[in-house]
């Protein structure tokens, strides 16, 4: 145990935050995210540095052109990144995602046309899972792709997808077999997004910005050669790809987690003097984010250890997003009176927080697969 | 950065809590007078684990303190180790180090006006950080097998040392937390075996997410606590905010990972038969000892805001 970085650690930092102060110009900094970070040009362009300056694809195998990196050097690229107030990657679902996914059930075709343009923002992706009858079950897919010849022809309806609207490609679960018994029916498409038939209407959500899309699918065909595993193997493709998802997810949650908490203490320093139990509150979010980060830190033990995310990470999901609802509730109630302002920033930040708790694994989803998986009750299903 | 345990650590953690499941098992009768089993505390090493070799100690640090301290709170171990090594160890010089790593003598400190296990310690190192004879009155505890007392105080002896606040609540957190993983235990077994309306009462979710929510408190605190060992192990700078935001809350996880089991267990978990209101009152009077949780987080306000002006 020792929670100092190695030299190689202390190193990579050191040089990512020179790179930071250097290449960062200081009016993109501090975004407040949401579909903010769709509109900007500035997006791109910054994904594409990150790109050139080996930024990004961090733990992906060099042979895919990434950095071989360990796991602790993408942990300190979310820190370091979110000190800075840094924007994302625009391109994260085909890094986090789409990209892990190919590298583990893709043929040498797929990785050859798409792992080096997700590194360098070329490709932008999007992910077709949820569907208005099909949220946290996403075996209930009702998106049908039928087999004629060497394509699928897809139909249906897809929901909250980001990025969708500006997406390239698409990470898409569909039933390819009806009659199968559940999980065996499905199949894992790439799809083209550009192709004739795809429909992207941008979904409004409550914070009045539209940061998630629906798609629409009418007689879209799709290559067989674009399908990833095999044909009825769409489930356990799709777990790889939800298995990516939750790896390092909870320190780039706990990074925007921490930005957010460092605004509540520049308010609270600003605003709140000796006001006892609003300040005991505001420490209160600061330890919980400790427990997050630490949390983080055992996590990434256990997943260098062994290559597989430990069980402590579950909870880290369920946690952040209960915090980060909190936490920006008090960041309003900290302004006194002008916190139903419209001020730009905690405004967008609270509303948006109420769908923490919904994407990515309901807080529901979440405590069932704690108590099922990790501490062993009987399924209630 | 690596935040596991080394091989040698699990091992320790693995002895512990063999050890202590043979003498200490949960069916045990607790309404007898407990053995503390001292000297062979001593023979195990665990009294003298961050006491240099030269004084007869392993030449260890907190961070092993602190995994047998989470056992020991696990089993509900009876004696005074918490104040003997977690409250009072650092204020010893070298000879009374050695006799503490031998196991020849008790310590506890004063905290607040109050002495745990004043009447079964030899000595207490009192507010002032003066080493005191342990005479004074008993009290009646929230916790029958934590007695608290109040010490009559003489002249007192000076000690080398310093109180370490730190590390005290430190230790704290670390019993609370092996509390906490063991309540949850409990109630995580019930839920399996208990059956009603003919299905194991776990399947209902009112019942599971309650368990759910105790255990992402737990991994909470479990991550605040190691922190805060491995700080004070360290003597890092941050050690004194750790072990203050880990003893509030991993303290009041514990209480809570209680009330939600006794719950779980229905009215079995409400008799006193059930261990599980002896595992609730040792979580209570940790989290009573010394400075409350809201106190504590006033001093984590301090350090991360500034201490407030003109108030």
């Amino acid at each position: 145990m020792d929670l100092r970085d190695t030299p190689d650690e202390a190193a990579f930092r050191a040089e990512l935050r020179a790179w930071l102060d250097a290449n960062l110009p200081e009016e993109k900094r501090g975004g407040r995210g949401g579909a903010q970070r769709f509109d900007d040009s500035f997006g791109r362009e910054w994904s594409r540095m990150l790109h050139e300056a080996g930024y990004a694809g961090l733990t992906w195998p060099t042979e895919y052109g990434g950095a071989g990196a360990p796991y602790s050097f993408q942990a300190i690229f979310y820190e370091e990144t979110a000190r800075a107030q840094a924007p994302g990657h625009v391109g994260v679902i085909g890094l986090g995602m789409a990209g892990p996914t190919i590298m583990a059930h893709g043929t040498d075709a797929q990785k050859q046309a798409h792992l080096a343009k997700i590194l360098s923002a070329e490709e932008i992706w999007c992910q077709g899972f949820s569907e208005p009858g099909a949220g946290s079950d996403l075996a209930a897919a009702r998106t049908r792709a039928e087999r004629r010849g060497e394509h699928y022809v897809v139909n249906g309806q897809k929901v909250w997808s980001s990025f969708a609207h500006i997406a390239d490609y698409c990470i898409l679960v569909t039933l390819s077999d009806p009659e199968a018994p559940r999980y065996q029916g499905l199949t894992y498409l790439i799809v083209d997004m550009h192709a004739p038939g795809v429909e992207v209407r941008p979904l409004r959500q409550i914070t009045g910005e539209a940061e998630f899309n629906e798609i629409f699918f009418n007689d879209v065909e799709v290559p067989v050669s674009n399908r990833l595993g095999e044909e009825g193997q769409g489930w356990q493709v799709a777990m790889t790809t939800l298995l990516h998802e939750r790896g390092t997810l909870g320190f780039a949650l706990t990074a925007a987690l921490e930005v957010g908490v460092n605004r509540l203490l520049d308010v609270a320093r600003d605003r709140v003097n000796g006001d006892s139990s609003l300040r005991e509150r505001v420490a209160n979010e600061w330890i919980e984010l400790q427990a997050l980060r630490y949390t983080n830190y055992r996590a990434l033990g256990t997943l260098q250890r062994t290559g597989i995310p430990g069980p402590e990470g579950s909870a880290i999901k369920l946690r952040w997003s209960e915090q980060n609802q909190r936490m920006t509730k008090l960041g309003r109630e900290l302004h006194g009176p002008e916190g139903i302002l419209d001020d730009g920033w905690w405004h967008h930040q609270q509303l948006r927080s109420r769908g923490n708790t919904i994407e990515a694994g309901t807080s529901e989803v979440l405590r069932n697969i704690v108590a099922e998986r990790v501490l062993g009750l009987p399924r209630g299903r | 950065m690596d935040f596991a345990f080394t091989d040698e650590q699990l091992e320790l953690k693995r002895q512990a809590r063999a050890w202590l499941q043979g003498r200490y098992p949960l069916d045990r009768d607790f309404d007898r007078p407990e053995d503390d089993r001292w000297a062979e505390l001593a023979e195990l090493g665990w009294l003298g684990v961050s006491v240099g070799e030269a004084e007869g100690g392993a030449g260890l640090g907190f961070v092993e303190e602190a995994i047998l301290l989470e056992e020991l709170g696990y089993a509900l171990y009876p004696g005074p180790y918490l104040a003997t090594v977690g409250f009072a160890l650092a204020s010893l010089g070298p000879e009374d180090r050695a006799a503490v790593a031998a196991g020849q003598a008790k310590w506890s400190a004063e905290i607040r006006g109050l002495v745990p296990w004043l009447r079964s310690v030899d000595r207490v190192v009192d507010t002032d950080g003066l080493a005191q004879e342990a005479k004074g009155e008993e009290l009646v505890s929230v916790d029958p097998s934590r007695p608290l007392g109040r010490l009559e105080r003489a002249n007192g002896a000076p000690l080398p040392g310093r109180r370490d606040i730190p590390r005290a609540r430190a230790a704290m957190a670390a019993e609370a937390l092996g509390i906490a993983q063991r309540v949850l235990e409990l109630g995580v077994e019930h839920a399996k075996t208990r059956e009603q309306f003919g299905r194991p009462i776990g399947v209902y979710q009112a019942v599971s997410h309650q368990l759910a929510d105790t255990y992402a408190d737990v991994e909470l605190a479990r991550s605040l606590t190691y922190w805060a060992a491995w700080c004070v192990a360290e003597d890092d700078e941050q050690a004194p905010v750790a072990a203050a935001a880990a003893k509030a809350f991993t303290a009041e996880a514990a209480v809570r990972a209680c009330e939600r089991s006794i719950q779980v267990h229905g009215g079995t978990g409400f008799t006193w038969e059930h261990p599980l209101h002896r595992f609730y009152k040792r979580a209570l009077w940790l989290e009573g000892l010394g400075s409350s949780p809201a106190e504590l987080r006033g001093e984590v306000a301090d350090a991360v805001l500034g201490v407030p002006v003109g108030v």
